[in-house]
């Protein structure tokens, strides 16, 4: 009996396996191995040999030889690492306090709950590349953002049309807050939504104001969830990319060879894209082996974090 | 009943002008009232904040372009019909944004990734769920592994065997492009996790009575279990399409023949522009209506399968 049930098991993984193994095993080991080979060659395998350079290079360690083209690889240490890194830490704290806030204020009201619940949940389901488009013309020089707050003609988000670095990073963690929030809000609200009336009832028969019931209260019962969220947070943040297709398209800068508006993520693509039919995946290899680490790291510290703080 | 009288009449002195309990409840109700009325304002603005990009979408698909150049808020009503059947016609019509087209790519994409990957979901959850054999700890703990590992590293090694099957080049056809589309998505670790979940909570009972009554487990599975998880299986297809409509990323690296683009794709990459006075012109009425289309299927998904869909991302929110 259990002999026969345990062939039938692997027919049920029978296609998952096949599955996980071409496309999520098998390249996970793969990717790693192309980032140690050096003049990689994706179509026919092609390799000189193993080497540490890859890493080297893109993080600017080793010394560019002189003579090799033009490429975008120390472009990771210079702007994709530092962009991505200013992006997580200043959107991750806003849009988690914020959440919080929202959901707080959520979880007072009863009349048009589910309708407001509804309304902060909407980010969550839509094409990120879509409503950064509009984002870019809310922000446009002669848009929306402009005009209500009267600015005058301040470009935003155009780079080659009069916008900086600093104002494109500036809409960009607007918009990467805007995204956030949904996911946020609906996981907060519904932390909220589980705790005992009781600790509630205490509170008012010991007369304690509001702020503080929310504060000393209510704050440290849902912590667990706000370690869980920002963490997370942090790990999506490091992700991200598609927010600066939406708001940036491709091709944001009068010179091409500029990439200030890289992230890490960006980088991998671009470099998996490759400049006039020359791609570079062992530098894209590379790449994604230093954002695994950063990920890495963080879901270590959540882990810790969570055995030493979940409280049932 | 005269004890209760008296209490009801009875009125507690406290020491100052007009304080008494009824007094301090009217004050406290007030002060209520006020605070629910801050509570709520703040709510409208912030909810205000949220649907601003999706009201302006529309409101700029129904504007004339020098109006949404002066940063109007309103769309002006006159002549509005015209401007709308005017910007939404532009927009279909431009050969690099064909919507019957792209429409029909997006959907095929998306439903054949879903309904590839739920079969195989059922399959492996329901195995891990229910039935027994060795390292099966082991192996369901290597999948939860490979979640926290960053899609890109996938994607790199993805494209190259991709690239090697001949699925991804300039003149691929319509079934290679599916295909590179599809095949990297259908196995889905936290679907299987989550389906596990609901799984497991169907009482064991229920599998003896089937065997009981002669029932294979292929048919236990087909007949009892999936009509149980039935709610569970509808938040995964529909969280599984989502994913696969926004999806931008990988389409726009193995679609290299556009003939076979899918929304997001062709949306970012289609100019929109006129011919004026030897110049061209970006048209961005249009560009919004473009957004417009390629959004609002997702929205009216949204609006039917709310609940599905909520549920899905806080249990996904829970997990942790």
């Amino acid at each position: 009996m259990e002999r026969k049930n345990n062939y039938k098991a692997w027919l049920y993984l029978a296609p998952i396996l096949i599955f996980i193994f071409l496309f999520t095993i098998f390249p996970i080991i793969n990717t790693f191995i192309i980032s140690f080979l050096k003049n990689y060659n994706y179509a026919t395998g092609a390799n000189e040999g193993f080497t540490f350079e890859n890493y080297g290079l893109i993080l600017g360690i080793t010394e560019r030889i002189p003579g090799v083209s033009e490429s975008k690889m120390l472009d990771f240490i210079r702007y994709a690492l530092p962009n991505t890194l200013l992006i997580t830490f200043v959107s991750v704290p806003i849009s988690v306090i914020l959440a919080l806030v929202i959901s707080i204020l959520l979880n007072k009201i009863k009349v048009l709950h589910d309708l407001f619940q509804t309304i902060f949940f909407l980010p969550y389901v839509t094409n990120t590349i879509a409503v950064g488009m509009v984002f870019a013309i809310i922000f446009s020089n002669t848009g929306l953002f402009n005009n209500i707050f009267g600015l005058g003609n301040v470009n935003w988000v155009q780079e080659g049309l009069g916008s900086t670095w600093g104002k494109c990073m500036f809409v960009l963690c607007l918009y990467v807050i805007w995204t956030g929030l949904p996911f946020k809000i609906l996981i907060f609200s519904s932390a909220l939504h589980n705790i005992d009336q009781q600790y509630y009832d205490a509170a008012r028969i010991d007369a304690t104001p509001k702020w503080k019931t929310d504060l000393k209260i209510v704050l440290p019962l849902i912590s667990p969830q706000i370690l869980y969220i920002t963490i997370t947070s942090f790990i999506t943040g490091f992700k991200e990319y598609n927010a600066i297709i939406g708001l940036f398209n491709r091709s944001y800068t009068i010179n091409p060879n500029v990439h200030d508006l890289y992230t890490v993520v960006y980088y991998i693509y671009d470099q998996i894209q490759g400049t006039n039919g020359t791609r570079h995946l062992e530098y894209a290899a590379a790449g994604a082996v230093v954002l695994f680490v950063i990920i890495l790291i963080f879901t270590l510290i959540q882990m810790k974090v969570a055995k030493k703080r979940v409280h049932y | 009943m005269k004890e209760l009288e008296i209490t009801t009449h009875l009125t507690l002195i406290v020491p100052g002008k007009n304080r008494s309990v009824k007094n301090a409840e009217k004050r406290d109700k007030i002060l209520h009232g006020i605070f629910l009325a801050i509570v709520y304002i703040f709510i409208i603005i912030f909810a205000f904040v949220v649907l601003l990009p999706f009201y302006y979408m529309i409101a700029a698909s129904f504007m004339v372009e020098d109006q949404l150049n002066s940063g109007a808020f309103f769309p002006s009503l006159a002549n509005i019909f015209e401007t709308i059947a005017n910007n939404y016609t532009h927009t279909i019509s431009n050969p690099s944004f064909p919507y019957g087209e792209l429409l029909l790519n997006t959907l095929i994409v998306g439903i054949v990734t879903t309904a590839s990957s739920l079969l195989v979901t059922i399959l492996s959850a329901f195995a891990f769920a229910k039935l027994h054999f060795k390292g099966k700890e082991v192996l369901f703990t290597i999948f939860l592994a490979t979640m926290m590992i960053p899609g890109e590293m996938m994607a790199i090694t993805n494209f190259t065997t991709m690239a090697n099957l001949g699925f991804v080049s300039a003149d691929q056809n319509r079934l290679q492009t599916y295909l590179a589309l599809i095949l990297p998505f259908v196995s889905n670790v936290f679907y299987i996790y989550l389906l596990r979940q609901t799984f497991m909570q169907i009482p064991n009972e229920l599998y003896l009575a089937s065997k009981v009554d002669g029932k294979s487990d292929w048919q236990y599975l087909w007949k009892v279990m999936v009509p149980l998880s039935s709610s569970t299986l509808i938040t995964i297809f529909i969280m599984n399409f989502i994913e696969s409509w926004n999806s931008y990323v990988w389409p726009n690296l193995v679609i290299l023949n556009d003939d076979y683009n899918v929304l997001s794709i062709a949306l970012r990459s289609t100019t929109f522009q006129v011919l004026e006075h030897e110049v061209w012109r970006p048209v961005y009425t249009q560009q919004m209506a473009a957004t417009v289309l390629t959004t609002v299927p997702l929205l009216l998904l949204f609006i039917f399968f709310r609940k599905y869909i909520m549920r899905g991302v806080e249990r996904a929110g829970i997990k942790g």
